[in-house]
């Protein structure tokens, strides 16, 4: 179809300057393929133009007819438009009355200035955001309360399926993580050890860093990626199509039905899901453990027993319940944050994640220094 | 191709998803110049329609012919060509939500054409002051535009090309009666102009009246008849005479009857 577009030109002829006559077509594809004959030169103070042997034109040609009629005309005084049909004459009228008026750019101010207002901008956000999270912990924590207070207030039905789908159904993929954690541990720990004749010690390194750390530390993380994003977006989209403002206006309290179930299931599964990552690690050192160092399960059991400390199962144990109540809020907060359009739903998810994980890790760290200061 | 042959022709189309079949044995001609206001019951197919003309989805059996050539078994360059002819207003003006409106309108510049940056941003900006919208709101983004404003964009981005069809899905839904007669005035505007050939998918009696050349109704899987507003409201059908003769349509008539007092 390009094929047999005419090149559009501008002619002008020696003997009068100021009349210039248009050929071809000036559609938006050819518009920048302007032939000038002679040359552009040639053109100043032009009177008149004609557009007798235009054969096709567009808002790009009307725009261009515009300008050539701006910027060659005689200061002052209006270019005459010869030989243009009515349809013609309508588009250029359309065109000129919606030519951008020319505007200065806004100058540009002080790039330090920039920098510092940015800091200062993204500091008070960051501020207002912890604020904000804070009195949503209170709201929450304010329901907790109530729902004990009074328990026909907690939403049973709700509770046992979030349960299900942040406890049971998480129990085949956290298993076969920490699983696999045991293993690498078992067998990382056998090639370094396996140099200082300490082969049985493979058992305290897998049981201390599995029951203390890895097992809830790990099912936490697996948690807030599979639990805490789908929080934000169920709750996220329920704000989106303004569900959460129709449960307002019923005289439901959206803290009480959506949030308190979802956190408190977290709070009562995270420990379970915990207690089996710690099992499934232990297993699979174990294993690891029988097949490279020939260590049997029977005396990685009677050493687990005699040379573990309960406390270190404590430990991992104690934390949980803390990083369920970081997922949860987090999951849940995002959510209630995601206005009208679903660009800020699968924003605010990724941010959910992020955030729960990086909160879950710095409460880790928290943990570990809290249990040192207190010796356990 | 003469004056007279139509400029969208629909043979004998068959559209359905899974079991539940939309349209069977559609036929509809759009002639050149005309705005066609094609109105139907929720379900019927409106939107379908519109999108297996410009090739969003494949129908079952038919065959579609816009310029005179088929738009479902043809070259990928031939349709390439083809669709930059034609520009698109969706629903909810369906702007990419990255780019502000300027980007938005040189989209199909910029992956069509080679022109340079100025040409580009003046034209746009054309555009965008043809859709009645303010210089302020080329810098903004979709987030920014209220409902009205997008569908305004979104219209400037089907015309970025100057094309000569122009396929517009429910330009007024979900306007306030104000922006929707600015709407209607504004499509008949640029129609002028710009020579433009509108396929108007729409509910609005008000934009019938005021705007559309000819109506094609949809209904029990085909285009149940075709004609002005007056042919329109003579045709015996439960569902055209309750369209057309009920009390939303004969204040719709009595006011598109006022004279127009811009």
């Amino acid at each position: 179809m390009d094929r047999d577009r005419a090149f559009p030109v501008v002619e002008t002829q020696q003997d009068q300057p100021d009349t210039c006559v248009l050929r071809g077509d000036f559609v938006i594809a050819t518009i920048e393929q302007v032939r000038w004959i002679p040359d552009a030169a040639a053109l100043s103070n032009i009177q008149s133009v004609s557009l007798r042997e235009v054969e096709r034109l567009d808002t790009a040609g009307a725009w261009f007819v515009e300008t050539l009629m701006r910027r060659y005309g005689r200061a002052g005084e209006t270019v005459s438009l010869q030989d243009a049909t009515p349809a013609q004459i309508q588009l250029l009228e359309t065109v000129r009355r919606n030519m951008p008026v020319e505007v200065d750019a806004p100058s540009k101010t002080s790039s330090v200035n920039d920098l510092l207002e940015k800091l200062g901008k993204r500091t008070v956000k960051a501020v207002r955001k912890t604020l904000e999270m804070l009195s949503f912990l209170g709201a929450v924590m304010a329901s907790f309360g109530n729902s004990i207070v009074r328990p026909r207030r907690l939403r049973g039905i709700a509770l046992v399926h979030h349960m299900q789908e942040v406890g049971l159904n998480a129990v085949p993929i956290v298993s076969l993580m920490a699983f696999l954690i045991g293993v690498v541990l078992a067998f990382q720990g056998a090639t370094q050890l396996r140099q200082f004749g300490a082969e049985v010690f493979v058992v305290d390194l897998i049981a201390i860093s599995v029951l203390r750390e890895l097992g809830i530390l790990l099912t936490a993380i697996i948690v807030a990626g599979r639990s805490g994003a789908a929080f934000t977006a169920a709750v996220g989209s329920m704000k989106m199509r303004e569900e959460i403002d129709a449960m307002r206006t019923l005289g439901l309290d959206p803290i009480e039905v959506l949030v308190v179930p979802r956190v408190l299931a977290l709070i009562l599964m995270l420990p379970v899901l915990g207690f089996i990552a710690d099992i499934a690690g232990l297993l699979g050192g174990a294993l690891m453990s029988w097949i490279e160092l020939d260590i049997s399960p029977a005396v990685f059991l009677s050493r687990l027993a005699s040379n573990t400390d309960v406390w270190h199962f404590g430990v991992g144990m104690i934390k949980a319940p803390f990083f369920a109540l970081i997922i949860g809020i987090i999951g849940c907060f995002e959510g209630m944050k995601v206005e009208g359009n679903a660009e800020s739903l699968g924003r605010l998810t990724s941010t959910s994640v992020v955030l729960a994980i990086f909160m879950v890790i710095l409460a880790d760290a928290m943990f570990s220094i809290f249990f040192a200061i207190a010796g356990i | 191709m003469g004056s007279e042959a139509p400029i969208i022709s629909v043979r004998d189309l068959r559209t359905s998803f899974g079991p539940h079949v939309v349209h069977d044995g559609l036929d509809l001609d759009v002639r050149r110049g005309e705005i066609i206001g094609v109105v139907g019951g929720s379900g019927t197919g409106k939107s379908v329609l519109l999108r297996a003309i410009v090739g969003l989805m494949r129908p079952d059996r038919g065959e579609i012919k816009v310029f005179d050539k088929d738009v479902l078994d043809t070259p990928d360059a031939t349709f390439r060509a083809l669709r930059r002819r034609w520009g698109v207003m969706f629903q909810d003006g369906a702007l990419f939500s990255s780019l502000s409106v300027q980007q938005n309108v040189e989209v199909p510049m910029r992956e069509q054409l080679k022109l340079s940056t100025e040409t580009r941003e003046a034209l746009a900006a054309i555009k965008v002051r043809m859709v009645g919208l303010p210089d302020d709101s080329l810098a903004k983004f979709p987030s920014e535009l209220s409902g009205g404003m997008r569908k305004r964009a979104g219209f400037a981005r089907a015309i970025a090309l100057d094309p000569e069809v122009v396929f517009l899905d429910e330009p007024t839904a979900g306007l306030d009666p104000i922006g929707a007669a600015a709407f209607d005035i504004l499509i008949g505007q640029l129609r002028d102009a710009l020579g433009l050939t509108v396929f108007l998918v729409t509910h609005d009696l008000d934009s019938l009246y005021a705007i559309c050349d000819r109506i094609a109704v949809l209904a029990e899987k085909r285009v149940l008849a075709v004609g002005t507003m007056e042919e329109m409201r003579k045709i015996d059908h439960p569902w055209v005479s309750e369209y057309f003769n009920g009390p939303r349509a004969r204040a719709a008539r009595t006011s598109a009857q006022r004279p127009e007092s811009d």
